[in-house]
C-alpha cells in the first residue's frame, strides 16, 4: 500500500521526551504491531501503536524531532499497521517493558482486560519524570514500577522489580522496552522462553520483509515482518542483547 | 548448481544469515546486496512504495563495504549454494579493488542501480563504460563475472554484447524501471529519493522481451530477472531464453522464503510433465521466431 495520509487530532505531552499523537484514522491493530511514519520530506520510520488511533513517539533523533515540531491539523503519511503483533493467551499474564516500550504494552493490556484476563504489570524508567501511561496501566491490574534513580517505586532496573513477583506463575509474559532489559529478564525466567513474547527493535527500511536490513543472526528472522513480536525461545543463541546492525548493515 | 532459481541482487543479501537462509531455502544460488569501497547508509525513506503491479524502490546501495563483507559471504556459503558478490563501484579501478577484495563463487557487476549517482545504471547505460568494466574484472580475478544491465536504455542489446566483448561468462537481466509516485495529498515524491526503480509483476514482460533479444544475440548465458513469482513466470523467462532465473521483488509475499522452493518444485513438475530437460527449455519461444 502508498502511505496513507492521517491527520492528527490530538497530540499529548506525556513526559519530556515522549509525545502521544492521535489520528482521525482507526488502525485496528494487533497490539504489537506497528506503522512506517512518513514525515514528509523528512524519513520514514517505523513506530510501535499506543492506542487504536495513535502513537507514542520518544525524542531519538532528526525523524522523531521532526515529529515533534508538528501541530494538531498536520499530517503524516502511514504504512500499516505491519508485522506480528502479540498473542494473547492463557489466563494470568505479565507486562513487562521499559521507557516507551510501555505504549504497546498498554494496549495489549486494555485488550487483556477486555478478555477478562488477569494483569500484572512491571515498568522500568529511568526517573520518576519518565513514568508512561501510569494510569493505563493502574487501570488494567497491579503495576511494579522500577527507576534507575530510586526516585519512584523500586530503585534499580526492571530485573529488579521481577524480585517481587513470581514469573513462574504466569502463563505468558510480553515485553516490550530497551534490549539489555528483556534479555536480563527473559535470562531471570529459564524454562519459560515459549512463554515469553518480546518485541524487537532493529533498522527498518522497507517493512515488507525484502530489504534484509532487520534479519536477526544467525537465523536471518525478518523481524519487520516475521516479528517485531518474536517468541524468547527463536531469540536463543542469536544476536539478541548482543548487537544489532545499523543502515549501512555494519554491527553496532 | 542444485536448481535454477536464485535470490536476485539488492534482497536480503545484506547479511550472510539470509543469504543461508535463501541457500537452505532452496535458492539454488544466491547474490549479495551490492557492496562498494566504502560503507553507505543508503538513501532516506521512504525507501519503498507499493505501487500498481509492483514495487517501487530507491535503496541507495546501503553496504558496509568490502572490507567488512567477507564474513557474510563465508556465513551465506554454509548455505550449501554458491554466493555470487554483487559489486559496485565508480568505474573500472573501484570495481576491481572490491572484486579483489572478496573471495566469491562469482561477481556479479551492478551497472544497472538506477537511483544512485555515480554508480550502477549512471555508468552502465553506455556500452564503452560496460565493456572497460568487465574486462577489468575479468582480468583480476578467476571466479565467473555475469554483469547486470539495465533496461533503461534504448538497446540493451548493445549493453550485453558490451559485456560480452568484455569477457563477461554471463549477463543479468534485467534491473529495475526508472520509475516514480507522487504523494497526491502532498505532491511530494514519496521516495526519499524521488526517483527509484519499478520491480515486480508489472516488469516481467519486458524482462521476457529483453530476455529473449539477448539470448539472440549472445553467445553467453542470460540470467533472466523481473517480476519471477511462480513456476509459470520462470518458464516463461527460460523459454525467452534464460538460463537461470533470479527471484527478487516475490520475496515479499507471504510465503517469503518458500518461494524458492515453490517455483523449483513448480518447474521441476512441469519438466516431468513435458517430458523435458531444462535445457530444452531454455530459449523455446524462439523456435516460432
Amino acid at each position: 500500500m502508498r502511505p496513507k495520509s492521517a491527520e492528527i487530532v490530538e497530540i499529548v505531552r506525556e513526559t519530556a521526551s515522549v509525545r502521544t499523537l492521535r489520528f482521525d484514522l482507526d488502525f485496528d491493530p494487533v497490539p504489537g504491531q506497528y506503522l512506517m511514519v512518513w514525515i514528509r520530506g523528512v524519513d520514514e520510520v517505523p513506530m510501535s501503536i499506543s492506542y487504536r488511533n495513535g502513537i507514542s513517539v520518544q525524542l531519538v533523533g532528526e525523524a522523531t524531532r521532526a515529529i515533534f515540531d508538528l501541530e494538531v491539523g498536520d499530517s503524516l503519511g502511514l504504512r500499516g499497521p505491519l508485522g506480528n503483533g502479540f498473542v494473547l493467551t492463557g489466563d494470568k499474564i505479565l507486562l513487562g517493558g521499559g521507557g516507551v516500550g510501555a505504549a504497546p504494552l498498554a494496549l495489549l493490556g486494555e485488550a487483556a482486560r477486555e478478555k477478562g484476563m488477569e494483569i500484572s504489570t512491571l515498568l522500568g524508567f529511568r526517573c520518576c519524570d519518565d513514568l508512561l501511561f501510569r494510569e493505563r496501566f493502574e487501570r488494567i491490574g497491579d503495576l511494579v514500577i522500577t527507576t534507575d534513580d530510586g526516585s519512584e517505586g523500586i530503585c534499580g532496573r526492571a530485573s529488579a522489580g521481577l524480585s517481587c513477583l513470581n514469573p513462574q506463575e504466569f502463563d505468558q509474559i510480553y515485553l516490550c522496552g530497551p534490549e539489555p532489559m528483556m534479555a536480563d529478564v527473559i535470562g531471570r525466567c529459564r524454562g519459560m522462553e515459549t512463554k515469553i513474547q518480546a518485541s524487537i527493535d532493529r533498522y527498518f527500511k522497507c517493512g515488507m520483509g525484502i530489504c534484509g536490513s532487520c534479519a536477526i543472526d544467525p537465523s536471518g528472522i525478518r523481524v519487520c515482518v516475521e516479528g517485531p513480536v518474536i517468541r524468547a525461545d527463536r531469540l536463543a543463541a542469536t544476536e539478541f542483547g548482543r548487537y544489532r546492525r545499523g543502515p549501512s548493515g555494519l554491527k553496532k | 548448481m542444485d536448481n535454477p532459481v536464485m535470490l536476485a541482487a539488492g534482497i536480503l543479501g545484506t547479511t550472510g544469515a539470509s543469504l543461508r537462509r535463501a541457500a537452505l531455502s532452496g535458492a539454488g544460488g544466491v547474490v549479495t546486496k551490492s557492496v562498494g569501497v566504502a560503507p553507505r547508509d543508503g538513501h532516506r525513506g521512504p525507501t519503498v512504495v507499493q505501487v500498481e503491479g509492483g514495487l517501487l524502490n530507491a535503496m541507495g546501495l546501503p553496504n558496509p563495504s568490502y572490507r567488512n563483507f567477507q564474513e557474510e559471504i563465508d556465513i551465506g556459503r554454509e548455505g550449501g549454494s554458491p554466493v555470487v558478490a554483487s559489486i559496485f563501484g565508480s568505474g573500472p579501478d573501484e570495481f576491481v579493488e572490491v572484486a579483489e577484495g572478496l573471495d566469491a563463487d562469482g561477481f556479479e557487476l551492478n551497472l544497472s542501480c538506477p537511483h544512485a549517482e555515480r554508480y550502477g545504471a549512471e555508468i552502465g547505460c553506455e556500452a564503452c563504460n560496460v565493456e572497460a568494466i568487465t574486462r577489468a574484472v575479468k582480468g583480476s580475478v578467476s571466479v565467473p563475472v555475469w554483469v547486470k544491465l539495465t533496461p533503461n536504455v534504448a538497446d540493451i542489446v548493445g549493453l550485453g554484447l558490451a559485456a560480452q566483448r568484455g569477457g563477461a561468462d554471463g549477463v543479468v537481466a534485467i534491473n529495475t524501471l526508472k520509475a516514480m509516485a507522487i504523494d497526491v495529498e502532498s505532491g511530494r515524491p514519496i521516495l526519499g529519493n524521488r526517483f527509484g526503480g519499478l520491480s515486480g509483476p508489472a516488469i516481467k514482460p519486458v524482462a521476457v522481451r529483453c530476455v529473449y533479444d539477448l539470448a539472440c544475440a549472445l553467445d553467453i548465458p542470460v540470467i533472466g530477472v523481473g517480476g519471477v513469482a511462480t513456476w509459470q513466470d520462470a518458464a516463461e523467462i527460460i523459454m525467452a531464453g534464460a538460463a537461470g532465473v533470479q527471484v527478487g521483488t516475490a520475496l515479499g509475499r507471504a510465503e517469503g522464503y518458500g518461494i524458492f522452493r515453490s517455483i523449483a518444485e513448480g518447474l521441476s513438475n512441469y519438466l516431468d510433465r513435458k517430458e523435458m530437460a531444462l535445457e530444452e527449455l531454455v530459449g523455446l519461444a524462439r523456435r516460432f521466431s
